[in-house]
This record gives C-alpha cells, structure tokens and sequence, in this order.
C-alpha cells in the first residue's frame, strides 16, 4: 500500500474503498496497528473494540465488493466518547463509578453510525462526566495532545479531538456542554461541530446537563463533519427534546459560495484576555472571508461576560441531580457500608473525582431551599437575555466569526485552580446557553505551532449555512496541510 | 362512636392525599407494561430502570386520563403545565429523583361532592391533581428496622401515578372515609384506575390537626401514611382523633410529624423524627418539554366523560323510582350500575331489579369490584329471566331465590334450573284442594278458625299448603281454592 | 457566604462522603465560584422569562403501546449485588 490510509479523511477514505484501491479491513487494520503503536503515548483510547471493528470492517467489505456500500460511511473506521453508551461495550463516561458498566442499550448516534455501517474502533477518553476543559480530570488517565505531547488535547472531549488529529480515528463523536467538542477541536486542530440543541438526539448520552448536552462530530476536515453530521443528525422519538425538523443534505450545501454572506464580529471578545496571537489569526480570517466575497461588520453580544456565570449554576445543577443516580445500588462501583446511606456516601465519595463532587455540591447548594430563585431562577433569566443577544445580532448578520478559545493548547497541571480552568470556555458557553449551532475549524498556528480555534457560530438548524462558510475558508487556506509529527 | 366522644370540644380538620396508578398500558415515560403481579424486574427497560444516558418520553394516555379525571372533578386543567424532578435518595427510586409536577400542576381548583351524616351532601375542595411516576418496591428481610439488608424489584418504578390533594375540609374520619369512596367511585367510572387498593393501585396519606370548637387558627397537623383501604383511613383517622385530644386535654403539644399506621395493631406510631428535614430541590425536568393542553385537547376528553356516579344516582332515583340509598349503591361502581339498567334493559321491572340485586346479587358478588361484577356468575339477562319466571307464575319467590344461588353456582340460566328440577309451581287445582283437605283435616282448630273467618288462620293454612308442597304450591291458587271451599261450606 | 455547616449540608443532601480537609477546601473554592457566580446580580432580570430549553418544543408525546422489557438478566447484569432476581441493598436506616 502506498498510502497511509490512516492519514485520508473520511470522503477520501470512502472515495478509495469505492475506486477499490482499499478496504474497510485494511483501513480497520492500519488504525489499529497504529493505535497499538502511539496510544500509550496519547492516551486517546479508554476501551479499543479491536475484534468487533474486525468482524464490523468484514462485513462492510462484503457490501463494497457487492457494490452495495450502506453509504458514505460504509467501512470507515470511527471512535466514539466514552460519554455514549454502546451495548456490550464497557462505557466509564470517564469515572470509576461506573468502572465495568456495559450498558444493555445503545445511545441513538451509535446506533446509527452503526447502521450506516461505521466501524466503531473503540471509546475515546474524555474528562469524567465530561466536566472539564483538558480531559487531565479522566479517573484513568490524562490524554495528550499529538501537537505536543506536554500539552493537554483540551476537554472534555479530548481523546476524540487527540484520537482524529493524531489520525488514530478517521473521525470521532464528542459531546459540547459548555464548549467539548469546539475547545478541544481548536486545540488539536480539529473540525469540532456543536450543532443545534435537539438537532442530533441525547438519548444514550450520559447526562451531564441534560439542557446543554449537545453530541456532535470532531473529523479532520469539513466535508467529513457535513458527512458525520448528516448521518447522526434527525428525529428521535427516545429525545422528547430531539427537534422534528427535517435533515438537508449538507454536503451539497458545502458547494455554495459565501458571497455577499453577512458576517458579525462581536466585540465583546476582543478583550485583553484573548491571547493576540488568536485575535490576529481571527482578524487574517474575516480579510481571507472578505476576500471570498463576505462583508464584515462588528457587533455587540453584551452578556457575553455573563454567559459562564450562567453556566456555572446551571450546568451544576442539572449534573448533581443527573449524577444521583449513580449510588452503588443498581450499576457500576459499591464501597461497602454500614447502612445504606453510609454506602451510597462512600461509593460517591470513591467513585467519583474532585472535579465532579466540586459541581455536585456546587449544583446541590444551589439548589437547595432558599436559593432557586437567587441562583438557578435568574440563571435562567440571564440565559434568556444571552439568547436574545445572539438573536438580536443575527438580525443584522448571516454568521458570527470569534475566537474558539482565548488560549492555545496549555501544559498538564498548567491550570489547577478550578476557575482559571473554566474561563477556558468564555467563548464557547454562550452559544451552548443559545443552544445554536458553531463549528471551530483550523484557523492558523501559534509562533509555537500549536493549532488556533476559528469558530464560526450561526442561528439555530443553520448548519447548512455554517458548514459553507468553514469548508470555503477551509479551501482558501493552507492550514490542513500542517499535521503533527507523532511517530 | 368513641372517637367522636373523646374528641368532644374539638373539630376536626382532615385533608387527604390520594395516590392512584392510572391503568394505562405501559409506564409514565416507557413502553414497559404495567401489569400487575409479573416477576420481579421483568418489566423494566434501561428507561425506567434510571440507566445512564436514558431519557424520559410522556405517555399520552396518562395525560388523557389524568385530563380526564380533572374534569371529571371539576377542576381547572391548567393552559399550561411542565414535569419537575424531586430529589431524594432512596433504593426504591432508580435515578434518586422522582418526576413528578411541583408549580405548575396539571390542574387546580376542583371538588368532590361526599354524603355526610344526616344525609347532605359537602363539596370538598381539590387544591391540585397532578402527574408523576411511581417507585419500584422494596421487599425487607424482616421489617424495615431489622432487616440486615433489603431487596429491590423496579417493575412498579415508573407506573404513572395521579396525586390529587384535598382542601383540609373533611370533619370527621366518616367523612374522610366517605371522601375517599366516592373518589374511588369517580376514578373507577372513568376508567382511569382499577381502585383495587390491595394491589395498591389507590393509596391514601392523611393530615389531620384538632382545634377547640371555635377557635379560628387550625391546630398543629400530623400526617399519616400507609391508609390502604377505606377502613383503615377511618379506624386510623379515629385512632389520631382520641391520641391528639387526649394530648391535648392532658396540655400537651402535638408534634408536627408523619406517623405510620399499623392496620395490624390498630394504632399509629411515629416514623423516626426527621433531625435532617427533606430538602427536594425541585426544578423543572429538563428531559422533557412543557404540555399546553389546548382547548380542543381538553373539550374532547369532556365529551367523552362517562355519567358519573353522582350524576347516575339522582337519574335512577328519577328513572326507576328507587330510593336514594339504593341508588347510591347502584351506582357505587360503574359496573353495578350497568349491570342494574342490563337487567332493566332485559325486561325486568324497575323495582323488583333493584331487590334481587340489591339483596341477592351483592351477597355473592363485590359490588366495587367492577371485574366480578362483570364476570358475575349470574349474568343481568339471567336475573332478569328469573324475575321472569316470578312474575309469570311459573315459581314462587321462595323458590327464586334457591333457584337464584343455583344459578351463582352453576352459571346456568333460572328456565334450565326450574325445568330440570321440578320447581314450578303447583298449579293443579284439583291436587292442591287435596293438599288443602290434608292440612285441614290434621288440624280441627285450624279449621274452626279459618271458619269463624280469621285472616291469620288463611294465612297458616296457606303456609302449611307450602311447606306440605316444597314450596311449589302457587299461593293465589291456595288462596282462590279455600275462598271457593269456604263459600261451598 | 458559604460556611462550613452549609457545606456539610449539602454533602449530606448529596451522599458525598467528604474528609474534614476535603469539606473545608470545598468550602474555599465554592466561595470563590460563588463569588464569581453572584455577578449576575449586576443584572436588571425583571420580567424577563426564564429559558429551560434553548428550542422551544411543547406537547411531545408517546403512545401507550407496550414495547418489550428488557430481559431480567441483562438488567441485573451490571449490580453490584444482585440477589437472585432482586438487587441487594445494605441495612436501611431512615433519615
């Protein structure tokens, strides 16, 4: 074999199955081999479903050879967060608490990657209970950055940014609650889409903060994400939040044109905690737009201070009531006990990382008697005010253009005060509160060379509209053809 | 009754919390079947067993029926209503939070008319009907206290339960006991709730305070849980009345707590006093989106509310000439009611319907128990042809009702028994005057009587014509012989 | 200001078992996130609706068909402590 398929993207990959010049078998077997090979030193995988991917990429084999692919994603090898549940595979969502857990049920998007015939190479770490910005808060191991492997991949979706950048997954699954799919996307130079809220379903998600949980595609370019998205993308009556509307064909909508595309540039994160290397590369971005065509004006989104002050109550609290359930009766961990209580305490206490209890109590306390209307209730106010923000700019403006993060890639242990760690996501938690859909594409590198964030946010069910104006960016930039040196 | 006369010198103030499982098919937010008595966790599903990453989805018929229900007690069904989670641990509950309504219930402001002593009728106030899901059960090695561990089985968790929560109006036990029969009553009509309350499908908490006769504020209120039948909510309700007066003749305070009513020992017990008070943060089930019931949903479930109970008992009384302590019984279950215009229906009369049912049909079947009312060994057209056969001559009403416990035996129809049995009546004139001669001639003083013309002296005579006859004898006939023997003499 | 009493509260309402050192630098670093949390105070919120779901969706339902339990034994699979066909739970002691 000349090329190394495990550097193809997906379309590439499918375009080869198809030209016959490779199988779902032989690109199964380059990922593993090389899983086998670099994992231990990114840290990408929590669980590798070697055999199952065997038998899965045989099958799709048989079907190309027949000339009767299931689609696009018939035989392409795939890793999924370890935050989604796959029957008979061990699903951790990151803790101990559920150490050994193989759900008897799998979430939607799997099962219908799995019907469109992805091979699921196995479940990528991620930061427990997906609250974190580094995936360092993992109970089993800290991942790394393939860019630097000093660096943390960012979080909490980390090992399927990590596991796609460090071309140990075609693509990947990651969840955005406050930014997981786009912070960690930004940091390894990833695609990361967080699509609208209903527009892919929950159900099968571990929940973290059922009303900022969003399942979205990580891939190596933005044709591959329009892929992904389309495939996981739909109703689902199991998701009563899971939105009827009808799917478009987004890879089509990649062909279009951004002229005469009205895009906003909010001020409010301009700020002086933005590294200027960032807000230099988001500048070169809108004159590269421009240059294709958009118009570019500044806008205002007036809340955005507030939008992780909102999220820090809302997000807790929606966790410490999601997370009760796990008290060593029914699954997962049981440190024996006295009584009952005294079980269900130690259990708690040993199964779950200093991160999660942090938002346990913090999302307990606030909403314990006497403090929802000062906490949670205006919590939800403000997070009416930050959507109207966004739906007041979108009146003016086709797509918002910012920063991902205000930061590159930082070293492990860099950031160990738990505040410092949230204002990681300053740019990516208001748009979670909107609930519209945002995208971060590879938009430069530092003068360390480490991959810089553009993030493109639009109205919600607008992906169509998002992905046209990544993937022409994509095209009129050279940045996809940098890749890190791992092995 | 006691509790009245301890409880001289206060008033009672009684509120009711009922519980009842709607009989839908599946669960609140699954597809799992709700039927009762399966073995243990074999109807559970990732769902309703609060697995991870699982999600809670509506079942409309529990909406209907609770709609339906809110209607059916006069209630306002709110424009708009949402699910909230309520936490607090505890093994029984998969995901340690119940999902239930909290401020925005889905309807308000109803009533329930009730009989009281004297024969009036109270409308007791509904403050709020809502929705939620039910736990699993817990089976204790031992009891509760001792149990050195206890089991789970969650088939239950996740069955749709309706709370409605009375207006503290009720004034005695009587009336709280009567609170819950017609509410059973409603709900069993509607067809939203099976009422069968030893399988726990309609379960009842109380408060109740006593304050001195006149006084306005209300007195210190206790609530007791586990009142799982009609009886026991009076023999509990009648247990606290004399605890709390005798507390409060003797000075003491009441204790504002939750007592648990031991229908074994007949008295309530304090469940351990709660040093850590329930805290259940409540907040809006984000899983799950708001109902806005719109007028149209809502004036399709009126129309297709059945006659209710109340409504049922005034029309017999009107309809069929009953009585209205007959009436009330009839329509105790939506069933029996039925079953009595069957029997109307299928040619009996009015009046003689209601006595056979009233007083033969309740001895062999539960009249609550809408199934063995409709799987009643004697079906309405069976009664109605034995009311036949009276009418007719062709058996005396003695025999009907031998014939009548045939019939509950052995299902068969009342001509069947008759024809098979000999039981007609005696209607040869010519073998009854023999019959006649016999009894007179065995008793000479019997004979002197009914000759000097005394009426009780016939009626003997006709008595021991029956006796001497099985019972077979047709009694008119009895009656029309002697007069022609008397003129003849 | 969170005190200790409140955090040993809500560790109790929360199951969590805590050390008295864990207890007291959760106590420290919820001040510091509740401090942060209370700029929300700067803003005016009166009369403005409270957004729980981002997408507005109401009345979404399912039919009451029955769908197939789950078998006894693959919900019992992952307990901790299954007792035959039941879960085993420790001792309880009301509170």
């Amino acid at each position: 074999m000349t090329t190394d398929l495990t550097r193809l993207t997906m379309h590439a990959l499918a375009a080869a199955y198809r030209a016959g010049e490779a199988t779902p078998s032989q690109a199964t077997e380059a990922y593993l081999a090389r899983i086998a090979a670099l994992d231990t030193r990114v840290g990408g995988y929590l669980t590798v479903t070697a055999e199952a991917a065997r038998a899965a990429a045989r099958a799709a084999d048989a079907r190309l050879a027949a000339r009767r692919p299931l689609g696009p994603l018939d035989g392409v090898p795939l890793a999924l967060k370890d935050v989604f549940c796959t029957r008979g595979v061990t699903t951790t969502c990151g803790s101990r608490i559920l150490e050994g857990f193989v759900p008897p049920y799998d979430a939607t998007v799997a099962e219908r990657l799995a019907a469109a015939g992805a091979v699921m190479l196995g479940k990528t770490n991620m930061d427990e209970f997906a609250m974190g910005s580094s995936t360092e808060h993992s109970a089993f191991k800290p991942t790394r950055n393939p860019w630097d492997l000093s660096r943390v991949p960012g979080g909490s979706s980390g090992g399927s940014a990590a596991a796609v950048a460090g071309d140990l997954a075609a693509a990947a699954l990651g969840t955005d609650t406050g930014g997981s799919i786009r912070q960690p996307a930004a940091f390894c130079g990833t695609v990361g889409l967080k699509p609208t809220y209903g527009r892919v379903s929950r159900y099968g998600l571990i929940a973290f903060a059922s009303s900022l949980d969003h399942p979205g595609p990580i891939t190596k370019d933005v044709r591959d994400t329009a892929l992904l998205l389309g495939a996981i993308a739909g109703h689902d009556p199991r998701d009563a939040t899971s939105v009827p509307e009808p799917v478009p064909d987004y890879v089509a909508a990649l062909d279009g044109s951004v002229a005469g595309l009205r895009l906003g540039v909010p001020r409010e994160y301009f700020t002086e905690g933005l590294d200027p290397e960032i807000a230099r590369a988001v500048r070169e971005a809108l004159e590269v737009l421009r240059g294709l065509g958009a118009t570019t004006t500044e806008i205002s989104l007036p809340t955005t201070d507030y939008g992780l002050a909102v999220y820090y109550i809302i997000a807790p609290a929606e966790a410490s009531s999601n997370l009760a359930r796990y008290d060593g009766v029914k699954y997962g961990l049981r440190v024996p006990g006295r009584d009952l209580i005294d079980m269900s305490s130690a259990t708690r206490a040993a199964g779950f990382g200093a991160e999660v209890k942090r938002r346990i109590m913090l999302g307990t306390y606030v909403l314990s008697a006497g403090y929802y209307d000062a906490y949670y209730g205006r919590a939800q106010k403000v997070r009416t005010l930050v959507k109207r923000d966004f739906e007041q700019a979108f009146a003016a403006v086709d797509l918002i253009v910012a920063p991902t993060t205000p930061g590159v890639a930082f070293k492990h242990g860099e950031k160990e005060d738990p505040l410092a760690m949230y204002l990681n996501d300053v740019f990516t938690v208001p748009v979670d509160l909107a609930g519209i859909p945002a995208i971060s594409v590879r938009g430069g590198f530092s003068a360390t060379g480490l991959p810089i964030g553009l993030q493109l946010i639009a109205p919600a069910f607008e992906e169509a509209r998002l992905l046209r104006a990544a993937h022409a960016y994509e095209q009129a930039t050279p940045w996809l053809e940098r890749r890190p040196e791992l092995s | 009754m006691s509790a009245v006369a301890t409880a001289a010198g206060y008033e009672v103030v009684i509120g009711l919390e009922v519980h009842a499982q709607l009989s839908t098919r599946t669960k609140m937010f699954c597809g799992c079947s709700t039927t009762f008595g399966a073995p243990p966790n074999t109807q559970t599903c990732p769902v309703c067993q609060g697995m991870p990453g699982t999600l809670p989805v509506i079942n409309r018929r529990a909406i209907e029926f609770g709609t339906r229900t809110a209607l059916a007690f006069d209630c306002t069904v709110n424009a708009s209503c949402r699910f909230a989670r309520k936490h607090y641990y505890y093994p029984d509950m998969p995901k340690n939070f119940q999902i239930s309504q909290y401020e925005e219930p889905l309807a308000e402001h109803g009533g329930l008319e009730i009989d009281v002593a004297g024969g009036g009728v109270r409308r007791i106030g509904i403050q709020r009907l809502h929705l939620e899901e039910d736990v699993g059960k817990l089976v204790h090695e031992g009891t509760l206290e001792t149990a050195p561990s206890s089991l789970v089985d969650y088939n239950r968790a996740g069955v749709p339960l309706m709370e409605t929560v009375s207006q503290p109006e009720l004034s005695s036990p009587e009336e709280a006991a009567a609170y819950l029969r017609a509410f059973r009553a409603v709900l069993v009509y509607l067809g939203v709730c099976d009422g069968n309350m030893e399988e726990g499908s309609l379960r009842c908490d109380a408060n109740i305070s006593l304050r001195r006769r006149g006084a306005t504020e209300l007195g210190t209120k206790v609530e007791i849980k586990n009142l799982n039948s009609f009886r026991n909510v009076q023999r509990a309700l009648e247990f606290e009345v004399i605890r709390q007066a005798a507390a409060l003749d003797a000075g003491e305070r009441i204790v504002q707590e939750t007592r648990l009513w031991d229908a074994d020992r007949g008295y309530t017990r304090s469940m351990r006093s709660k040093e850590f008070a329930h805290d259940y943060r409540y907040f809006p089930e984000p899983d799950l989106v708001p109902l806005e019931l719109d007028l149209a949903f809502v004036e399709r479930a009126r129309a297709a509310l059945p006659e209710l109970p109340r409504a049922g008992r005034r029309r017999f009384v009107e309809q069929y000439a009953l009585r209205g302590a007959e009436a009330a019984t009839l329509t105790g279950s939506r069933a029996l009611a039925e079953y009595y215009e069957a029997t109307v229906g299928a040619g009996a009369g009015p009046r003689p319907a209601a006595n056979w049912i009233l007083s033969e049909l309740l001895r062999v079947v539960p009249g609550d128990d809408e199934q063995a009312v409709r799987d009643s060994p004697v079906s309405p057209a069976h009664l109605a042809g034995l009311i036949r056969l009276i009418d007719d001559g062709t058996i005396s009403g003695k025999i009907a009702k031998s014939v009548f416990d045939k019939m509950a035996a052995s299902r068969e129809d009342a001509a069947t028994i008759v024809g098979r049995e000999g039981l007609t009546q005696v209607a040869d004139s010519g073998a009854l005057a023999l019959v006649i001669d016999q009894v007179l001639a065995a008793d000479p003083k019997l004979l002197a009587d009914w000759k000097s013309g005394k009426t009780a002296a016939e009626n003997a005579i006709v008595g021991q014509v029956m006796k001497a006859t099985q019972g077979k004898a047709n009694p008119a006939l009895v009656r029309d012989l002697l007069k022609e023997k008397l003129s003849k003499t | 200001m969170i005190s200790r009493a409140d955090v040993d509260h809500v560790a109790r309402l929360a199951r969590l078992t805590l050390s008295d050192a864990e207890a007291e630098r959760m106590r420290e670093q919820l001040a510091a996130i509740l401090a942060y949390i209370n700029k929300l105070r700067e803003l005016d919120v009166e009369g403005v609706e409270p957004t729980s779901h981002a997408v507005p969706l109401v009345n979404v339902f399912r039919e009451d068909e029955v769908q197939p339990s789950l078998p006894r034994e693959a919900m019992i699979a992952n307990a901790p402590e299954p007792a035959g066909e039941l879960f085993r739970v420790p001792r309880i002691i009301e509170d």
